[in-house]
């Protein structure tokens, strides 16, 4: 257990230094000067080169990258160019309304997705499982941003029940809060209710064929224990694996979902900063989004090896 | 030594698989999944390519006055030599008076074009690193730790980082989307040149002294051909996806060029009352997206049958 769970952490370290790396590299690829670039084009020469000097430019690659890996360590990943703040305390104004976001995603599609799942693979073959594949295959092709644009195009400005736009901070007034995270909510949850309920039948199908599911059978157990107590139980392991998995395609919609939902979070950030060409902000993002995601991946699969020990090997 | 010939299936592994395999293409084309999906791509394509006339205008031509027209509404043009014509805008006209009906035929090229390239480019190189980090022990281990860091990425979050920093015109967005994908064909690669290196007529190619980059070409490749085709077009689809939510952030191609997603974004501001320039863009996005998608998933249950959809 011990060997394993240190061989899993210890795997771990490179994945973060290759991400650090391109994450780092990913400035040093635009074409030109990135500090010509970063004072834009009315910029003197003595600025141009009190920006180089600022950025620690003028060293060598190696030294840049150790000098940005220790400070961003500390905490301090520089300052945006844009909002002239630091990029830390930028991240922490924008972050309760994408982890919300992020937060009601994932119960809302875990609640629909499972069940549905579940139901799928129960009637294998029936009209509900045909149902749900054929959603799951529309979820994967539907834009994020259409889906929400429909979504408020039905509910705000045809019959009015939710808001169209906007966030309410949890600390002001919880039921604003979740009223005007529904839609965003539901919007970002599609694809991922798409990709669970898929793995969730998939994988109950398949522990359905199982001897020990007959065996349940055989000494009287109803379908609905055999289901939830057997079948669900041995089918976790993979569902919770794609949960993971599925955070990199979250992340991806949080930005989309954010920007059409106006919602001050990190998505709305990234774009920003994209526009703006701001260079430190896009990079503590994506550092930011990948080590999280990596983070959690971790932890799931910490926890499987804790609740099953079949899986250490 | 024996060589052990009893069964057709052995006999194959010995002489490796054939070369040309009616079976295959009849499998493939008796799939439903496969022939919707196809068709529709093909009616797409030929959309993108007889553009000019599918009773389209210039997809650029602003007009100020028919700004905001809804869909299907006409108007007699008086033309300056008193010739009246009837103008009809099918899919409604943005706020600054453009056809959106011909920005939509034209947006089909970018997507597809998009969707092909993308699609081509980090297969190819997929399959140059995969073949190689399958083969040789060292690079393997460097080249599948590169590759798990960029899949700790998220996809369109690395688009988005590229895109920033190459600058957002048609090249540049395809590589940026292409790079992220990369990883994915490269472990596929990988993992089917670990299987087939076992097989006999490897060994046999590795006996009579084939030169390793003559095997990997000869004997490896057209193996991992099936399971290539297939991932290739789920990456053409989730490309198209990727390059219609870059435009329609604002980040992805230009707007002056009509993309799906530049439509969409351009419908973004007046979007209550004039839903429909979302609308019909969007219809599209998801139908080729969706037809590419019944494609790959045809094509995996029958070119790729380890991975047989359940």
């Amino acid at each position: 257990m011990l060997v394993f769970v240190a061989n899993r952490l210890l795997s771990v370290i490179p994945v973060l230094a290759i991400v650090a790396i391109v994450v780092f590299l990913m400035l040093r690829l635009t074409p030109g000067d990135p500090a010509a670039a970063i004072a834009g084009d009315s910029a003197t020469a003595e600025q141009v080169a009190e920006i180089r000097s600022k950025l620690g430019l003028d060293q060598p690659i190696a030294t840049q990258f150790v000098i940005w890996v220790s400070r961003a360590m500390r905490g301090d990943l520089g300052e945006s160019f844009f909002f002239k703040e630091s990029v830390t305390a930028l991240i922490g104004q924008r972050i309760e309304p994408t982890l919300s976001l992020a937060c009601t995603t994932i119960i809302l599609a875990v609640l629909i997705a499972v069940p549905l799942g579940v139901l799928a693979a129960h009637r294998h073959g029936g009209v509900l499982d045909r149902c749900l594949m054929g959603f799951s295959v529309l979820g994967f092709s539907v834009p994020v941003f259409v889906i929400g644009y429909l979504l408020i195009y039905i509910f705000a400005i045809k019959v009015h029940w939710l808001p169209v736009q906007g966030y309410r901070r949890i600390s002001e007034n919880f039921g604003d809060w979740a009223y005007h995270l529904v839609l965003p909510s539901l919007t970002l949850a599609a694809i991922y209710v798409a990709l669970i309920a898929r793995m969730t039948r998939a994988s109950v199908i398949d522990v359905l064929t199982e001897d020990y599911i007959r065996t349940a059978r055989a000494k009287g157990l109803t379908r609905r224990a055999v289901l939830v107590r057997h079948a669900l139980r041995n089918a976790a392991v993979p569902i919770i694996t794609v949960i993971g998995i599925g955070i990199a395609l979250l992340i991806g919609g949080v930005v989309v979902t954010e920007s059409v939902f106006n919602i001050p979070g990190l998505g709305r950030l990234t774009v920003d900063a994209v526009l703006a060409r701001d260079y430190p902000v896009i990079q503590a993002i994506i550092l930011l989004f990948s080590y999280a995601y990596v983070q959690i991946n971790l932890m799931i699969d910490l926890a499987y090896s804790f609740f099953d020990p079949r899986i250490r090997y | 030594m024996t060589i052990e010939v009893d069964s057709q299936q052995s006999l194959t592994r010995l002489v490796g698989p054939l070369a040309t395999d009616r079976g295959v293409w009849q499998r493939v084309l008796r799939n439903p999944g496969v022939v919707v999906g196809a068709v529709i791509v093909l009616l797409l394509v030929l959309m993108a390519i007889l553009a000019p006339v599918l009773g389209t205008v210039d997809p650029k031509a602003i007009d100020p006055a028919y700004r905001n027209r809804l869909p299907g509404s006409s108007h007699v043009v008086t033309a300056a030599d008193g010739q009246q014509t009837t103008r009809t805008f099918l899919m409604g006209a943005d706020t600054l008076g453009r056809d959106v009906y011909s920005r939509v035929i034209y947006g089909t090229r970018v997507s597809l074009i998009v969707g092909i390239s993308v699609a081509l480019i980090s297969a190819s190189l997929g399959l140059a690193i995969g073949l190689v980090a399958g083969y040789l022990r060292w690079v393997d281990l460097i080249v599948m730790r590169v590759m798990d860091g960029l899949m700790a990425i998220p996809g369109i979050l690395l688009a988005v980082g590229l895109v920033a920093v190459w600058g957002a015109r048609l090249g540049p967005v395809i590589l940026a989307i292409a790079v992220p994908e990369i990883p994915r064909f490269v472990r596929l690669v990988r993992s089917l040149v670990l299987t087939i290196r076992e097989e006999p007529y490897v060994e046999a190619a590795v006996a009579v002294g084939t030169p390793m980059p003559l095997i990997l070409i000869r004997h490896v490749m057209p193996n991992t051909l099936g399971p290539m085709i297939v991932q290739a077009t789920f990456v053409c689809a989730s490309a198209i996806l990727i390059e219609a939510i870059l435009s329609f952030l604002g980040i992805g191609i230009p707007t002056d060029i009509p993309t799906w997603g530049n439509i969409m974004a351009e419908g973004r501001q007046l979007f209550r009352v004039y839903p429909h320039t979302i609308l019909f863009p969007g219809i599209f996005v998801a139908v080729t997206v969706l037809a590419v998608n019944m494609l790959g998933d045809g094509l995996r249950d029958t070119l790729d049958p380890r991975t047989k959809s359940p």
